[in-house]
Protein backbone atom coordinates (compact mmCIF):
# COMPACT_ATOMS: atom_id res chain seq x y z
CA UNK A 1 0.00 0.00 0.00
CA UNK A 2 2.86 2.51 0.76
CA UNK A 3 4.35 1.82 -2.62
CA UNK A 4 1.17 2.81 -3.84
CA UNK A 5 0.90 5.90 -2.09
CA UNK A 6 4.57 6.93 -3.24
CA UNK A 7 3.94 6.33 -6.49
CA UNK A 8 0.78 8.22 -6.80
CA UNK A 9 2.47 11.27 -4.91
CA UNK A 10 6.00 10.74 -7.49
CA UNK A 11 3.22 10.48 -10.70
CA UNK A 12 1.60 13.58 -9.55
CA UNK A 13 4.93 15.31 -9.13
CA UNK A 14 6.57 14.42 -12.47
CA UNK A 15 3.40 15.66 -14.66
CA UNK A 16 3.88 18.91 -12.60
CA UNK A 17 7.55 19.36 -14.23
CA UNK A 18 7.19 21.75 -17.42
CA UNK A 19 9.53 19.84 -19.33
CA UNK A 20 7.24 16.56 -19.61
CA UNK A 21 4.76 18.94 -21.58
CA UNK A 22 7.54 20.30 -23.74
CA UNK A 23 8.41 17.42 -24.47
CA UNK A 24 4.61 16.03 -25.28
CA UNK A 25 4.15 19.07 -27.35
CA UNK A 26 7.04 18.55 -29.25
CA UNK A 27 6.38 14.92 -30.19
CA UNK A 28 2.41 15.69 -31.21
CA UNK A 29 3.87 18.53 -33.32
CA UNK A 30 6.29 15.84 -34.50
CA UNK A 31 3.36 13.69 -35.25
CA UNK A 32 1.35 16.30 -37.16
CA UNK A 33 4.08 17.32 -39.46
CA UNK A 34 4.23 13.45 -40.28
CA UNK A 35 1.13 15.05 -42.07
CA UNK A 36 3.29 16.64 -44.27
CA UNK A 37 6.11 14.46 -44.64
CA UNK A 38 3.67 11.58 -46.30
CA UNK A 39 1.65 14.27 -48.45
CA UNK A 40 4.83 15.30 -50.44
CA UNK A 41 5.68 11.04 -50.43
CA UNK A 42 3.96 10.09 -52.78
CA UNK A 43 2.24 6.09 -52.89
CA UNK A 44 4.36 5.76 -49.57
CA UNK A 45 2.05 8.25 -47.32
CA UNK A 46 1.14 5.99 -44.93
CA UNK A 47 4.35 4.55 -44.15
CA UNK A 48 5.94 8.10 -43.51
CA UNK A 49 3.11 8.76 -41.22
CA UNK A 50 3.56 5.99 -38.95
CA UNK A 51 7.43 5.66 -39.41
CA UNK A 52 7.75 9.13 -38.61
CA UNK A 53 4.68 9.38 -35.63
CA UNK A 54 6.00 5.96 -33.94
CA UNK A 55 9.76 7.22 -33.67
CA UNK A 56 8.89 10.75 -32.13
CA UNK A 57 6.67 8.72 -29.48
CA UNK A 58 9.68 6.48 -29.17
CA UNK A 59 12.47 9.25 -28.96
CA UNK A 60 10.31 11.68 -26.90
CA UNK A 61 9.33 8.71 -24.71
CA UNK A 62 12.79 8.34 -24.28
CA UNK A 63 13.83 11.99 -23.63
CA UNK A 64 11.25 11.96 -20.63
CA UNK A 65 12.23 8.49 -19.36
CA UNK A 66 15.72 10.29 -18.87
CA UNK A 67 14.78 13.85 -18.01
CA UNK A 68 12.59 12.69 -15.43
CA UNK A 69 14.19 9.10 -14.34
CA UNK A 70 17.65 10.76 -13.31
CA UNK A 71 15.88 13.00 -10.85
CA UNK A 72 13.60 10.24 -9.33
CA UNK A 73 15.74 9.34 -6.26
CA UNK A 74 18.72 12.24 -6.67
CA UNK A 75 15.98 15.06 -6.13
CA UNK A 76 14.58 13.59 -3.03
CA UNK A 77 18.37 13.54 -1.48
CA UNK A 78 19.43 16.93 -2.36
CA UNK A 79 16.03 18.18 -1.07
CA UNK A 80 16.48 16.42 2.09
CA UNK A 81 13.02 15.28 1.80
CA UNK A 82 14.09 11.31 1.34
CA UNK A 83 14.60 12.11 5.53
CA UNK A 84 11.12 12.75 5.93
CA UNK A 85 9.66 9.33 4.28
CA UNK A 86 12.67 7.13 5.41
CA UNK A 87 11.77 8.14 8.82
CA UNK A 88 8.23 7.06 8.33
CA UNK A 89 7.56 2.84 8.31
CA UNK A 90 8.51 2.86 4.68
CA UNK A 91 11.17 0.50 3.71
CA UNK A 92 13.93 1.51 1.18
CA UNK A 93 13.18 -0.98 -1.30
CA UNK A 94 8.88 0.38 -1.12
CA UNK A 95 10.61 3.51 -1.92
CA UNK A 96 12.64 2.30 -4.99
CA UNK A 97 9.25 0.58 -5.93
CA UNK A 98 7.47 3.61 -5.56
CA UNK A 99 9.62 5.76 -6.96
CA UNK A 100 9.60 3.58 -10.14
CA UNK A 101 5.94 2.94 -10.66
CA UNK A 102 5.53 6.31 -10.41
CA UNK A 103 7.48 7.37 -13.08
CA UNK A 104 6.09 4.34 -15.41
CA UNK A 105 2.82 5.07 -15.34
CA UNK A 106 3.72 9.27 -15.97
CA UNK A 107 5.61 7.53 -18.93
CA UNK A 108 2.19 5.52 -19.51
CA UNK A 109 0.20 8.32 -19.95
CA UNK A 110 2.77 10.45 -21.62
CA UNK A 111 2.94 7.47 -24.40
CA UNK A 112 -1.06 7.39 -24.68
CA UNK A 113 -1.67 11.18 -24.98
CA UNK A 114 1.07 10.48 -27.56
CA UNK A 115 -0.51 7.60 -29.26
CA UNK A 116 -3.55 9.42 -29.22
CA UNK A 117 -2.47 11.84 -30.85
CA UNK A 118 -0.76 9.35 -33.29
CA UNK A 119 -4.31 7.65 -33.93
CA UNK A 120 -5.82 10.96 -34.97
CA UNK A 121 -2.86 12.16 -37.07
CA UNK A 122 -3.92 8.71 -39.23
CA UNK A 123 -7.40 8.60 -38.89
CA UNK A 124 -6.71 12.37 -40.65
CA UNK A 125 -4.60 11.01 -43.51
CA UNK A 126 -6.77 7.77 -44.13
CA UNK A 127 -10.09 8.93 -43.45
CA UNK A 128 -10.98 6.29 -41.57
CA UNK A 129 -9.36 4.05 -39.08
CA UNK A 130 -9.42 0.14 -39.68
CA UNK A 131 -8.39 -3.51 -37.14
CA UNK A 132 -5.41 -3.32 -39.35
CA UNK A 133 -4.27 -0.23 -37.50
CA UNK A 134 -4.29 -2.00 -34.41
CA UNK A 135 -0.87 -3.53 -35.01
CA UNK A 136 0.48 -0.36 -34.39
CA UNK A 137 -0.47 -1.08 -30.70
CA UNK A 138 2.24 -3.58 -30.66
CA UNK A 139 4.83 -1.35 -31.74
CA UNK A 140 3.21 1.01 -28.93
CA UNK A 141 3.86 -1.54 -26.51
CA UNK A 142 7.33 -2.38 -27.27
CA UNK A 143 8.42 1.36 -26.87
CA UNK A 144 6.44 1.32 -23.57
CA UNK A 145 8.24 -1.46 -22.53
CA UNK A 146 11.63 -0.67 -24.17
CA UNK A 147 11.13 2.86 -21.89
CA UNK A 148 10.29 0.93 -18.72
CA UNK A 149 14.05 -0.23 -18.81
CA UNK A 150 14.80 2.88 -19.78
CA UNK A 151 13.94 4.32 -16.53
CA UNK A 152 14.96 1.48 -14.61
CA UNK A 153 18.21 2.24 -15.62
CA UNK A 154 17.92 5.60 -15.07
CA UNK A 155 16.99 4.77 -11.36
CA UNK A 156 20.08 2.50 -11.25
CA UNK A 157 22.45 5.53 -11.79
CA UNK A 158 20.09 7.85 -9.99
CA UNK A 159 21.21 6.00 -6.70
CA UNK A 160 24.86 6.04 -7.27
CA UNK A 161 25.52 9.37 -9.17
CA UNK A 162 24.72 12.70 -9.47
CA UNK A 163 21.67 13.47 -12.07
CA UNK A 164 23.71 14.99 -14.72
CA UNK A 165 26.05 11.82 -15.13
CA UNK A 166 23.31 9.77 -15.02
CA UNK A 167 21.57 11.30 -17.74
CA UNK A 168 24.82 10.59 -20.32
CA UNK A 169 25.53 7.18 -18.60
CA UNK A 170 21.67 5.95 -19.46
CA UNK A 171 21.49 7.26 -22.80
CA UNK A 172 24.99 5.75 -23.21
CA UNK A 173 23.66 2.50 -22.30
CA UNK A 174 20.18 3.42 -24.75
CA UNK A 175 22.81 3.83 -27.61
CA UNK A 176 24.45 0.72 -27.07
CA UNK A 177 21.46 -1.72 -26.05
CA UNK A 178 20.46 -0.47 -29.72
CA UNK A 179 23.03 -2.73 -31.36
CA UNK A 180 24.18 -5.08 -29.07
CA UNK A 181 23.84 -7.48 -31.61
CA UNK A 182 26.92 -5.60 -33.54
CA UNK A 183 29.02 -6.00 -30.19
CA UNK A 184 28.87 -9.55 -30.11
CA UNK A 185 29.43 -10.13 -34.35
CA UNK A 186 32.73 -7.71 -33.59
CA UNK A 187 33.68 -10.30 -30.88
CA UNK A 188 32.67 -13.11 -32.95
CA UNK A 189 34.42 -11.76 -35.92
CA UNK A 190 37.69 -10.83 -34.20
CA UNK A 191 40.76 -13.50 -33.96
CA UNK A 192 41.35 -13.09 -30.00
CA UNK A 193 39.10 -15.30 -27.83
CA UNK A 194 39.13 -13.33 -24.93
CA UNK A 195 37.93 -10.47 -27.16
CA UNK A 196 35.02 -12.92 -28.25
CA UNK A 197 34.65 -13.46 -24.51
CA UNK A 198 34.08 -10.12 -23.13
CA UNK A 199 31.96 -9.14 -26.18
CA UNK A 200 29.38 -12.33 -25.18
CA UNK A 201 29.04 -11.30 -22.00
CA UNK A 202 28.85 -7.89 -22.65
CA UNK A 203 26.37 -8.58 -24.92
CA UNK A 204 24.05 -10.55 -22.40
CA UNK A 205 25.05 -7.95 -19.40
CA UNK A 206 23.83 -5.22 -21.49
CA UNK A 207 20.12 -4.22 -22.16
CA UNK A 208 19.27 -5.90 -26.31
CA UNK A 209 16.92 -3.02 -27.30
CA UNK A 210 17.35 -3.93 -31.38
CA UNK A 211 14.16 -6.39 -30.73
CA UNK A 212 12.03 -3.90 -29.44
CA UNK A 213 12.18 -1.47 -33.12
CA UNK A 214 9.28 -2.86 -35.21
CA UNK A 215 8.49 0.46 -36.40
CA UNK A 216 9.56 -0.44 -39.49
CA UNK A 217 8.04 -3.65 -39.96
CA UNK A 218 4.53 -2.32 -38.76
CA UNK A 219 4.86 0.67 -41.21
CA UNK A 220 4.86 -1.88 -43.54
CA UNK A 221 1.98 -3.69 -42.55
CA UNK A 222 3.76 -6.85 -41.32
CA UNK A 223 2.45 -8.54 -38.15
CA UNK A 224 4.61 -8.72 -35.12
CA UNK A 225 5.36 -12.55 -34.87
CA UNK A 226 3.99 -14.19 -31.82
CA UNK A 227 7.87 -15.15 -30.68
CA UNK A 228 8.85 -11.54 -29.99
CA UNK A 229 5.54 -10.42 -28.10
CA UNK A 230 6.04 -13.37 -25.45
CA UNK A 231 10.24 -13.51 -25.85
CA UNK A 232 10.17 -9.17 -25.57
CA UNK A 233 7.58 -9.34 -22.77
CA UNK A 234 9.77 -12.21 -20.39
CA UNK A 235 12.68 -10.33 -21.49
CA UNK A 236 11.95 -6.41 -20.53
CA UNK A 237 10.32 -7.97 -17.20
CA UNK A 238 13.60 -9.69 -16.40
CA UNK A 239 15.64 -7.31 -16.85
CA UNK A 240 13.44 -4.92 -15.00
CA UNK A 241 13.35 -7.24 -11.89
CA UNK A 242 17.42 -7.89 -12.65
CA UNK A 243 17.39 -3.43 -12.55
CA UNK A 244 14.78 -3.21 -9.75
CA UNK A 245 16.39 -5.07 -7.47
CA UNK A 246 19.78 -3.79 -8.03
CA UNK A 247 18.77 -0.70 -7.34
CA UNK A 248 17.33 -1.55 -3.73
CA UNK A 249 20.75 -3.02 -3.10
CA UNK A 250 22.31 0.09 -4.17
CA UNK A 251 19.65 1.69 -2.22
CA UNK A 252 20.01 -0.31 0.90
CA UNK A 253 23.78 0.61 1.13
CA UNK A 254 23.61 4.00 0.83
CA UNK A 255 23.75 6.60 3.27
CA UNK A 256 22.12 9.62 4.13
CA UNK A 257 24.43 12.28 6.36
CA UNK B 1 9.86 2.30 30.63
CA UNK B 2 12.91 3.37 28.48
CA UNK B 3 12.03 5.27 25.19
CA UNK B 4 15.42 5.10 24.12
CA UNK B 5 18.73 3.26 24.86
CA UNK B 6 21.94 3.07 22.96
CA UNK B 7 24.66 1.69 23.85
CA UNK B 8 28.41 1.71 22.76
CA UNK B 9 26.71 3.48 20.12
CA UNK B 10 29.61 4.29 17.50
CA UNK B 11 29.72 5.78 13.92
CA UNK B 12 32.71 6.45 11.87
CA UNK B 13 33.30 7.74 8.42
CA UNK B 14 36.05 7.09 5.87
CA UNK B 15 37.46 9.90 4.35
CA UNK B 16 39.70 10.57 1.73
CA UNK B 17 40.21 9.52 -1.89
CA UNK B 18 41.23 5.96 -0.71
CA UNK B 19 38.81 6.22 2.50
CA UNK B 20 42.00 5.57 4.73
CA UNK B 21 41.24 7.80 6.96
CA UNK B 22 38.98 7.40 9.56
CA UNK B 23 37.03 9.84 11.55
CA UNK B 24 34.61 9.40 14.68
CA UNK B 25 31.44 11.29 14.54
CA UNK B 26 30.00 9.39 17.32
CA UNK B 27 32.14 7.77 20.05
CA UNK B 28 30.28 4.85 21.66
CA UNK B 29 27.24 6.78 22.96
CA UNK B 30 25.23 5.07 25.84
CA UNK B 31 22.47 7.00 26.77
CA UNK B 32 18.96 5.91 28.87
CA UNK B 33 15.85 8.09 27.97
CA UNK B 34 13.06 7.51 30.60
CA UNK B 35 9.36 7.50 28.77
CA UNK B 36 7.50 10.78 28.95
CA UNK B 37 10.22 12.77 29.81
CA UNK B 38 12.27 15.89 27.75
CA UNK B 39 15.84 14.83 27.04
CA UNK B 40 17.80 17.49 25.39
CA UNK B 41 20.55 16.57 23.39
CA UNK B 42 23.05 19.32 23.79
CA UNK B 43 26.45 20.19 22.12
CA UNK B 44 28.17 22.84 19.65
CA UNK B 45 28.01 21.97 15.81
CA UNK B 46 29.77 19.06 14.97
CA UNK B 47 29.56 17.46 18.54
CA UNK B 48 27.72 14.43 17.00
CA UNK B 49 23.95 15.02 17.82
CA UNK B 50 22.42 15.05 14.14
CA UNK B 51 24.47 11.73 13.74
CA UNK B 52 23.04 9.94 16.89
CA UNK B 53 19.38 10.47 15.00
CA UNK B 54 20.32 9.70 11.94
CA UNK B 55 22.02 6.54 13.56
CA UNK B 56 18.53 6.04 15.62
CA UNK B 57 16.15 6.58 12.24
CA UNK B 58 19.06 4.16 10.05
CA UNK B 59 20.06 7.16 7.49
CA UNK B 60 23.41 6.68 8.08
CA UNK B 61 24.63 3.08 9.71
CA UNK B 62 26.25 2.56 12.98
CA UNK B 63 29.66 1.50 12.61
CA UNK B 64 29.14 -0.74 16.11
CA UNK B 65 26.58 -0.47 18.81
CA UNK B 66 23.43 -0.62 19.00
CA UNK B 67 19.91 1.19 20.02
CA UNK B 68 16.64 0.23 21.17
CA UNK B 69 13.90 2.08 21.05
CA UNK B 70 10.46 2.07 23.48
CA UNK B 71 11.46 -1.35 24.06
CA UNK B 72 12.11 -2.55 20.26
CA UNK B 73 15.61 -3.15 18.74
CA UNK B 74 15.80 0.26 16.64
CA UNK B 75 15.74 -1.36 13.03
CA UNK B 76 12.73 -2.97 13.57
CA UNK B 77 10.60 -1.05 11.26
CA UNK B 78 7.72 -1.82 13.55
CA UNK B 79 8.78 1.41 16.03
CA UNK B 80 8.81 3.71 13.61
CA UNK B 81 4.94 3.74 13.47
CA UNK B 82 5.17 5.28 17.20
CA UNK B 83 7.83 7.31 16.62
CA UNK B 84 8.36 10.52 14.87
CA UNK B 85 11.07 13.00 13.28
CA UNK B 86 11.66 16.28 12.11
CA UNK B 87 15.37 16.76 10.62
CA UNK B 88 17.44 19.53 11.05
CA UNK B 89 15.92 22.47 8.59
CA UNK B 90 13.34 20.17 7.51
CA UNK B 91 12.47 20.69 3.62
CA UNK B 92 9.36 19.62 2.15
CA UNK B 93 7.86 19.13 -1.27
CA UNK B 94 7.59 22.76 -2.54
CA UNK B 95 4.34 22.07 -4.78
CA UNK B 96 2.34 20.25 -1.95
CA UNK B 97 -0.17 22.71 0.32
CA UNK B 98 0.41 21.21 3.82
CA UNK B 99 -2.87 19.92 3.62
CA UNK B 100 -1.64 17.44 1.12
CA UNK B 101 1.51 17.26 2.35
CA UNK B 102 0.36 16.29 5.62
CA UNK B 103 -2.63 13.84 4.80
CA UNK B 104 0.83 11.86 2.28
CA UNK B 105 2.66 11.90 5.67
CA UNK B 106 -0.72 10.12 6.97
CA UNK B 107 -0.64 8.04 4.10
CA UNK B 108 2.78 6.71 4.30
CA UNK B 109 1.64 5.61 8.08
CA UNK B 110 -1.06 3.65 6.43
CA UNK B 111 -3.95 5.30 8.24
CA UNK B 112 -7.40 5.73 6.45
CA UNK B 113 -8.80 8.46 4.26
CA UNK B 114 -11.07 9.40 7.08
CA UNK B 115 -8.41 9.77 9.84
CA UNK B 116 -6.06 11.04 7.72
CA UNK B 117 -7.89 14.18 6.89
CA UNK B 118 -8.84 14.23 10.50
CA UNK B 119 -5.69 14.13 11.35
CA UNK B 120 -4.28 16.90 9.34
CA UNK B 121 -7.02 19.45 9.71
CA UNK B 122 -6.64 19.04 13.67
CA UNK B 123 -2.84 19.47 13.22
CA UNK B 124 -3.23 22.28 10.90
CA UNK B 125 -5.57 24.26 13.27
CA UNK B 126 -3.21 23.07 16.57
CA UNK B 127 -0.28 24.46 14.93
CA UNK B 128 -2.19 28.01 13.13
CA UNK B 129 -1.55 27.07 9.57
CA UNK B 130 -5.35 27.49 9.05
CA UNK B 131 -4.75 30.36 6.81
CA UNK B 132 -2.39 29.15 4.13
CA UNK B 133 -4.12 25.39 4.72
CA UNK B 134 -3.86 25.60 0.78
CA UNK B 135 -0.86 27.68 -0.33
CA UNK B 136 2.14 25.89 -1.78
CA UNK B 137 4.84 25.07 0.95
CA UNK B 138 7.34 27.12 -1.51
CA UNK B 139 5.68 30.29 -0.33
CA UNK B 140 6.17 29.48 2.92
CA UNK B 141 8.75 31.33 5.69
CA UNK B 142 11.18 29.13 7.75
CA UNK B 143 9.20 29.72 10.29
CA UNK B 144 6.03 27.99 8.89
CA UNK B 145 8.07 25.22 7.51
CA UNK B 146 8.95 24.23 10.80
CA UNK B 147 5.45 24.20 11.97
CA UNK B 148 4.23 21.94 8.91
CA UNK B 149 7.46 19.87 10.11
CA UNK B 150 6.35 19.65 13.43
CA UNK B 151 2.75 18.69 11.79
CA UNK B 152 3.92 16.13 9.94
CA UNK B 153 6.07 14.30 13.02
CA UNK B 154 2.84 14.43 14.95
CA UNK B 155 0.86 13.10 12.23
CA UNK B 156 0.77 9.84 13.88
CA UNK B 157 0.08 10.83 17.06
CA UNK B 158 3.84 9.24 18.26
CA UNK B 159 4.50 8.19 21.88
CA UNK B 160 8.20 9.41 21.08
CA UNK B 161 9.37 12.64 19.44
CA UNK B 162 12.69 13.14 17.76
CA UNK B 163 13.56 16.72 16.83
CA UNK B 164 16.78 17.55 15.31
CA UNK B 165 17.48 21.57 16.73
CA UNK B 166 14.01 22.77 15.89
CA UNK B 167 14.53 26.22 17.27
CA UNK B 168 17.45 26.83 14.65
CA UNK B 169 16.65 29.71 12.39
CA UNK B 170 13.54 30.79 14.29
CA UNK B 171 12.39 34.25 15.94
CA UNK B 172 11.56 34.76 19.13
CA UNK B 173 7.72 33.73 18.18
CA UNK B 174 8.17 30.86 16.42
CA UNK B 175 10.48 29.62 19.08
CA UNK B 176 7.98 30.18 21.77
CA UNK B 177 5.54 28.24 19.11
CA UNK B 178 8.22 25.07 19.55
CA UNK B 179 8.24 25.28 23.17
CA UNK B 180 4.69 25.78 23.91
CA UNK B 181 4.60 22.43 21.31
CA UNK B 182 7.42 20.21 23.50
CA UNK B 183 4.98 21.26 26.63
CA UNK B 184 1.90 19.84 25.48
CA UNK B 185 3.56 17.00 24.03
CA UNK B 186 5.20 16.53 27.92
CA UNK B 187 1.77 17.13 28.98
CA UNK B 188 0.52 14.32 26.74
CA UNK B 189 3.31 11.83 28.53
CA UNK B 190 4.99 12.20 25.04
CA UNK B 191 8.51 11.74 25.25
CA UNK B 192 10.55 14.06 23.46
CA UNK B 193 14.17 13.92 22.48
CA UNK B 194 15.50 16.92 21.05
CA UNK B 195 18.90 18.28 20.38
CA UNK B 196 19.89 22.14 20.42
CA UNK B 197 22.78 24.16 20.82
CA UNK B 198 20.48 26.80 22.17
CA UNK B 199 20.85 26.17 25.77
CA UNK B 200 18.26 28.65 27.36
CA UNK B 201 15.92 26.45 25.49
CA UNK B 202 17.40 23.16 27.18
CA UNK B 203 16.81 24.97 30.33
CA UNK B 204 13.39 25.74 30.03
CA UNK B 205 12.24 22.56 28.62
CA UNK B 206 14.13 19.37 29.72
CA UNK B 207 13.73 16.92 32.35
CA UNK B 208 17.20 15.61 31.59
CA UNK B 209 20.19 16.64 29.36
CA UNK B 210 23.20 15.18 27.45
CA UNK B 211 25.89 16.90 27.05
CA UNK B 212 28.27 16.26 23.30
CA UNK B 213 31.34 17.13 22.44
CA UNK B 214 33.38 15.88 19.47
CA UNK B 215 31.23 12.81 19.19
CA UNK B 216 31.90 11.65 22.71
CA UNK B 217 29.25 11.94 26.13
CA UNK B 218 31.00 14.86 28.79
CA UNK B 219 28.37 14.10 30.77
CA UNK B 220 24.44 13.32 31.18
CA UNK B 221 22.24 14.30 34.33
CA UNK B 222 18.52 15.59 35.58
CA UNK B 223 18.81 19.14 34.70
CA UNK B 224 17.96 20.52 38.32
CA UNK B 225 20.94 18.46 39.48
CA UNK B 226 23.20 19.88 37.18
CA UNK B 227 22.24 23.44 37.45
CA UNK B 228 22.58 23.26 41.39
CA UNK B 229 26.72 22.04 40.84
CA UNK B 230 29.25 24.72 41.76
CA UNK B 231 29.01 27.47 43.89
CA UNK B 232 26.58 30.45 43.02
CA UNK B 233 28.08 33.58 43.36
CA UNK B 234 26.42 37.27 43.80
CA UNK B 235 26.62 40.06 41.82
CA UNK B 236 26.57 43.64 42.91
CA UNK B 237 26.18 46.42 40.28
CA UNK B 238 26.89 50.38 41.83
CA UNK B 239 27.04 53.49 40.19
CA UNK B 240 29.97 55.70 41.10
CA UNK B 241 31.72 54.26 44.48
CA UNK B 242 34.14 55.98 46.15
CA UNK B 243 37.57 54.95 45.75
CA UNK B 244 37.59 53.73 49.54
CA UNK B 245 34.41 51.79 49.15
CA UNK B 246 36.06 50.14 46.14
CA UNK B 247 38.84 49.73 48.11
CA UNK B 248 36.62 48.41 51.05
CA UNK B 249 34.94 46.13 49.03
CA UNK B 250 37.67 45.04 46.73
CA UNK B 251 38.73 41.96 49.18
CA UNK B 252 35.48 40.40 48.94
CA UNK B 253 35.10 40.18 45.02
CA UNK B 254 36.39 37.61 42.62
CA UNK B 255 36.18 40.03 39.76
CA UNK B 256 35.23 43.79 39.08
CA UNK B 257 34.30 45.34 35.88
CA UNK B 258 33.56 48.61 35.22
CA UNK B 259 31.44 50.46 32.57
CA UNK B 260 31.17 53.95 32.74
CA UNK B 261 30.23 55.13 36.02
CA UNK B 262 28.97 51.80 36.93
CA UNK B 263 30.68 48.76 38.84
CA UNK B 264 29.82 45.08 38.85
CA UNK B 265 31.63 43.26 41.29
CA UNK B 266 31.10 39.31 42.04
CA UNK B 267 31.37 37.88 45.19
CA UNK B 268 32.40 34.18 45.52
CA UNK B 269 30.73 33.48 48.34
CA UNK B 270 27.58 33.79 50.01
CA UNK B 271 28.65 34.54 53.42
CA UNK B 272 30.25 37.68 52.35
CA UNK B 273 27.16 39.49 50.30
CA UNK B 274 26.00 40.25 53.73
CA UNK B 275 29.55 42.58 54.30
CA UNK B 276 29.90 43.82 51.19
CA UNK B 277 26.01 45.08 51.45
CA UNK B 278 26.92 47.27 54.58
CA UNK B 279 29.89 48.67 53.21
CA UNK B 280 28.09 49.85 50.32
CA UNK B 281 24.92 51.05 52.53
CA UNK B 282 27.20 52.48 55.32
CA UNK B 283 29.32 54.57 52.30
CA UNK B 284 25.62 55.56 50.76
CA UNK B 285 26.30 54.36 47.62
CA UNK B 286 23.96 54.23 45.06
CA UNK B 287 22.85 50.17 44.82
CA UNK B 288 21.74 49.22 40.92
CA UNK B 289 20.96 45.48 41.52
CA UNK B 290 22.02 42.48 43.72
CA UNK B 291 21.67 38.79 41.81
CA UNK B 292 22.20 35.67 42.80
CA UNK B 293 24.31 33.90 39.69
CA UNK B 294 23.18 30.47 39.72
CA UNK B 295 25.25 27.84 37.80
CA UNK B 296 23.65 27.68 35.07
CA UNK B 297 23.84 25.04 31.85
CA UNK B 298 25.78 27.53 29.80
CA UNK B 299 28.43 27.33 32.65
CA UNK B 300 28.19 23.41 32.63
CA UNK B 301 28.24 23.12 29.17
CA UNK B 302 31.85 25.14 28.60
CA UNK B 303 32.99 23.58 31.60
CA UNK B 304 32.31 20.62 29.57
CA UNK B 305 33.48 21.40 26.53
CA UNK B 306 36.68 23.10 27.90
CA UNK B 307 37.84 19.78 29.21
CA UNK B 308 37.94 18.32 26.26
CA UNK B 309 39.87 20.98 24.71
Amino acid sequence: MRVVTIAVHTFKESVRQKVLYNLVAFALLLIGASILFGSISVGVEQIILVTLGLSSISVFGLLIAIFIGIDLVSKEIERRTIYNILSKPVTRAEFILGKYLGLLLTLVVNTAIMMAGFYAALFYQKRALGPGDLVYLGAVYFILLQLAMVVGIALVFSCISTPVLSAIYTFCLYVIGNFSADLRSFGQGSQSPILGLVSNGLYYALPNFANFNVITQVAHAQKIPAYLWVGNSFYALLYLAILLGLAVLIFEEREFP
Amino acid sequence: MLAVETIELTKDYRLGFWRGRVKRALDRLSLRVEGGEVFGLLGPNGAGKTTTLKLLFRLIFATSGTARILGKQFDDLAVRSRVAYLPENPAFYDHLTPQEFLTYSASLFGLPAAERRRRSGELIEKLGLSDSRNVPLRKFSKGMIQRVGIAQALINDPDLVFLDEPMSGLDPLGRREVREVILRLKEHQKTVFFSTHILSDAETLCDRVAVLHHGRLQGCGELNAILRLGVSTTELVLEGPSAEVMAELMPYASSVIRTGERVRLEIAHESQVEVTLEIVMRSKTKLISVNPVKRSLEDYFLQQVGAVD
